[in-house]
């Protein structure tokens, strides 16, 4: 479904991400692990064309989509939930969902998505009226899942949903995750630190390090890959 | 107790203006007798005057301390006046009725000189929603919107001059010059946001000025184009009398215009991205809302105003040079903006008629004018810093729960 090729992106003359590989098929959740700066958040932003790459090939339904504008690529069916969440602060929840549904213009179909969000997140459902900002962290990463999946992606890019969330909501995040990928067969390109909890969502992995990936496998053997387990499963 | 505390506060404000007054208030030397006056009762009105005006502020900030708190508490479910006559029918078509007349009998009842100064103050009223869009809407601080008030103000002064074309034939054509800078602007600054931003915009609105003050042969410089024609009906040209009232009533009908159209574009898709695009710019960008495109209409939308009443300005004036367009004048529309109330329709009208009619109302006080003027806007920003009119923004309404 995506596939990227040798990708370069640089920051000015910073190169962050050093001839990329990597392949997802459909309906798979992918995961990326790495430290803080290895450029995954980077990765997200090269497939997103909101900092195209210097070169380097990214193709999606085998169609190139390197160059073309971020706005074209959410049409295309490739929503971000961005590292950070990123909700509007000043509009309510019930808002921030029709930012999502910017592109479409099937009215009756985005007030179902609207009810699928709430039978999803039922706590976004008690806060429709309230401002963004006002919500809890976990609250707002449920928004911001719920938002881009008013899109009706098709590649769904998470950047660490977990960040900064307590354990339990973290869970629950998890789970979804999981439902969103089989109701709906939405593929999942999941960015994550806590590389525990995404290897076991996951059905792959990539490991990224100084903007390489170094490691590649199904997220059981890298569960118990002797240098994964050192480097980031902290056993 | 608390009081006692405030009295104390004050007590030592008091103290201490005494102290800052005390060589230019009392001491007087006076160099032909050679001899110091001690007006000690100078001291005292200084003394009693901030004594008595630091109270009160203190006691004005305390009350509305308390007010917020109740709010908070959820005591009292005050609706502001102010919002109540903005959404409740009973209340705002009386008020509709009432401004809709005084608006139509304006112009028989009062002086020509009555007449000018509104003209005037309508004029920034659409600037002021012109640059509304750009500011309150888009978020994108823009210190440099005189410069499209300029372009339109110069395109009737020089095709006039030059071409002869009348007023009506320039309004247009000064809107559409407003779009092409807009754009030009718009183009560098897309990847800029907020100090930065303001910075370029400040910069463009200089050079423009800089340019009709130094090119001589094209702007004829810092004397200007004088004897542009008044706006004609049909051909038929009016008399000094008669075309201020003309003008008045095109002004009326242009913020009516501006109104509707405002209206519309905030709640149509591009409005939306605007406020995407003010409230989070990555987010905006995930959503694949187009970045360059809605900032450029914003830009473009924004100057097209400016172009079509800079027209309206030098048919007005007749008389335009280069001091019309100074960074004071920016300053003051962005003033108008701010006070009124980002993004609110209604809070801008006011914000304008506020700003501008207030320092003419105020000559009576004369020196004190500006004094008192500054003194109003610092209140303003204390009290009521969310502008006059804090937008009543739409909440999108559903079927069903
Ligand atoms: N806006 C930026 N300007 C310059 N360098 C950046 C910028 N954003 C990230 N980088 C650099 O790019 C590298 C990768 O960053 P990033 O993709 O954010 O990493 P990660 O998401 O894995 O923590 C880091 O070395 C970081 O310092
Ligand atoms: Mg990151």
């Amino acid at each position: 479904m995506l596939k990227l090729r040798d990708v370069n992106t640089f920051y000015g003359n910073i190169q962050a991400l050093k001839n990329v590989n990597m392949e997802i098929s459909e309906g798979e959740i992918i995961t990326l692990i790495g430290a803080n700066g290895a450029g995954k958040t980077t990765t997200l932003m090269s497939i997103s064309g909101i900092i195209p790459p210097r070169s380097g090939e990214i193709l999606f339904m085998d169609r190139p989509i390197t160059g073309m504008r971020p706005d074209g690529i959410v049409s295309l069916g490739i929503c971000q939930v961005p590292e950070g969440r990123h909700i509007f602060p000043y509009l309510t929840v019930l808002e921030n969902l029709d930012m999502g549904a910017f592109l479409r213009t099937d009215k009756a179909e985005i007030k179902k998505d609207r009810q699928y969000m709430f039978d999803l997140f039922p706590i976004l459902a008690e806060r429709r009226h309230q401002p963004g900002g006002t919500l809890s962290g976990g609250e707002q990463q449920m928004l911001a899942i719920s938002r881009a999946l008013m899109s009706r992606p098709r590649l769904l890019l998470m950047d660490e949903p977990s960040l900064g969330l307590a354990p339990l909501i973290v869970k629950q995040i998890f789970e979804i995750i999981k439902k969103i990928n089989t109701e709906n067969n939405t593929t999942i390109f999941l960015v994550e630190q806590n590389a525990n909890l995404a290897l076991q969502v996951a059905h792959r992995g990539y490991v990224m390090e100084n903007g390489r990936t170094t490691l590649t496998d199904s997220a059981t053997n890298l569960l118990t890959d002797e240098k994964v387990k050192k480097a980031y499963l902290g056993m | 107790m608390i009081k006692l505390e405030e009295l104390k506060k004050s007590f030592l404000v008091s103290v201490w203006f005494m102290f800052l007054t005390f060589p230019i208030m009392v001491i007087r030397v006076n160099p032909i007798e050679k001899v110091v006056e001690w007006r000690w009762k100078n001291i005292l009105i200084v003394g009693a005057g901030s004594f008595f005006f630091s109270f009160l502020w203190r006691y004005l900030l305390l009350r509305r301390e308390t007010g917020r708190k109740k709010m908070e508490a959820g005591e009292i479910e005050k609706i502001p006046l102010s919002r109540r006559i903005l959404t409740e029918p009973k209340m705002y078509i009386p008020a509709l009725v009432c401004i809709a007349v005084f608006a139509s009998v304006f112009p028989f009842v009062f002086s020509i000189y009555q007449i000018n100064i509104m003209v005037t103050a309508i004029i920034y009223v659409v600037l002021g929603l012109g640059l509304n869009i750009v500011v309150g809407l888009a978020g994108l601080l823009d210190l440099g919107y005189v410069a499209f008030y300029a372009v339109g103000a110069y395109s009737y002064g020089l095709l006039n001059y030059h071409f002869n074309l009348g007023f009506w034939a320039v309004l247009p054509i000064g809107a559409l010059l407003g779009v092409v800078f807009g754009i030009l602007l718009g183009f560098p600054v897309l990847r800029l946001r907020g100090d930065y931003l303001a910075i370029v915009t400040l910069g463009f609105g200089e050079i423009i000025r800089l340019i009709l003050e130094n090119w001589n042969e094209f702007s004829f410089g810092p004397s200007g184009i004088a004897n542009i024609p008044r706006p004609s009906f049909f051909g038929h040209q009016f008399s000094l009398h008669a075309a201020t009232v003309y003008i008045y009533f095109l002004m009326i009908a242009l913020t009516l215009l501006t109104i509707f159209v405002v209206n519309r574009l905030q709640n149509s898709r591009i409005g939306r991205a605007w406020i995407a695009l003010r409230e989070d710019e990555v987010a905006c960008q995930a959503m694949g809302i187009d970045k360059t495109k809605t900032k450029l209409t914003a830009f473009a939308l924004g100057a097209t105003w400016a172009g079509m009443i800079g027209v309206i300005f030098a048919a007005k004036t007749t008389f335009i040079n280069p001091a019309s367009f100074t960074f004071l004048e920016s300053a003051m529309i962005l003033s108008i903006v701010v006070m009124g109330g980002m993004g609110s329709i209604i809070g801008v009208i006011i914000g304008a008629l506020v700003l501008i009619l207030l320092p003419e109302y105020l000559r009576a006080f004369s020196d004190y004018r500006m004094l008192l003027f500054g003194a109003i806007l610092v209140i303003m920003m204390v009290f009521r810093p969310q502008g006059l009119i804090s937008n009543v923004r739409r909440t999108y309404k559903f079927e069903g729960r």
